[in-house]
């Protein structure tokens, strides 16, 4: 049985405990919302990616910067967004980790991840400068 | 539980246990430690079993593809063992699947060693 639609917000450290907390509290919601077994893996792991992104990559460990995580859903949406205070990047300039010239590289396919799993994906420099990142995955009726 | 990792030794074959997450921190560089620290010792015959191994990040991948290139430039032959469903469909849509020399029985993956 689905439960009535619920918004959580939090403002984490920028650590790798705040990954694996948000990953928990991401997946939890997930599970309650109705999502399964598989679902509930990719949603896990695309805020896992962006998780690291904005914790490793955004405010680079900074103990004084936070990274911001909102989970809520529609009927018929799951929406997660995470933003850091870091200085930004763009996405452009991203290399294609399935380029043959790639395909060896030890990094770069959070994004391309997080892109697979999701049904949308947003990304873009908030006013203050850092990453605002916004994860969607349908809540199909069964 | 981050990860757990074991070696054991077949023949002149490594085999890697692992087990638990493969993640960025401490799991993925327990893992490139541990490949590391064949690969000084010398031994060039390396299977991974990754069939206890429960999730894997990109990070974890990385690490597997650092594996590779690590032990391939010394000389050696890295092979992967019992992938998890999940460890496979993202090596898949990751197009690394086609780039290690995978197995699902663990005496065929030590044979193709010779």
């Amino acid at each position: 049985m689905r439960h009535t639609p619920e918004t959580v917000e939090r403002f984490l450290e920028s650590s790798l405990e705040s990954v694996d907390s948000a990953e928990e509290l991401a997946t939890g919601m997930a599970e309650r919302a109705g999502f399964e077994d598989e679902d509930l893996m990719k949603i896990g792991m695309a805020v896992r990616e962006s998780m690291v992104n904005a914790v490793v990559h955004g405010n680079r460990y900074n103990a004084n910067k936070r990274v911001r995580l909102s989970v809520s859903h529609t009927p018929d949406r799951f929406i997660i967004r995470i933003s850091d205070e870091g200085e930004g990047f763009d996405l452009a300039s991203l290399p294609d980790p399935l380029a043959p010239e790639n395909l060896l590289r030890t990094s770069g396919r959070g994004i391309f991840l997080i892109r697979s799993f999701m049904d949308e994906f947003d990304i873009r420099r908030s006013e203050a400068g850092g990453m605002d990142v916004t994860l969607v995955k349908y809540l199909v009726s069964k | 539980m981050s990860v757990k990792l074991s070696s054991r030794q077949v023949g002149d074959v490594t085999v890697l246990d692992v087990a638990g997450r493969i993640t960025l921190g401490e799991g993925s560089s327990a893992m490139r430690d541990a490949l590391r620290d064949l690969v000084t010792k010398g031994q060039k015959k390396i299977l991974l079993n990754l069939g206890e191994v429960s999730y894997i990040d990109s990070s974890g991948i990385g690490e597997l593809v650092s594996g590779f290139t690590t032990v391939t430039n010394s000389g050696g032959q890295l092979r992967l063992l019992n992938l998890t469903k999940r460890v496979k469909d993202l090596l898949q849509i990751t197009k690394l699947y086609t780039v290690f020399d995978v197995h699902e029985d663990e005496a065929a993956a030590i044979r193709a060693f010779a």
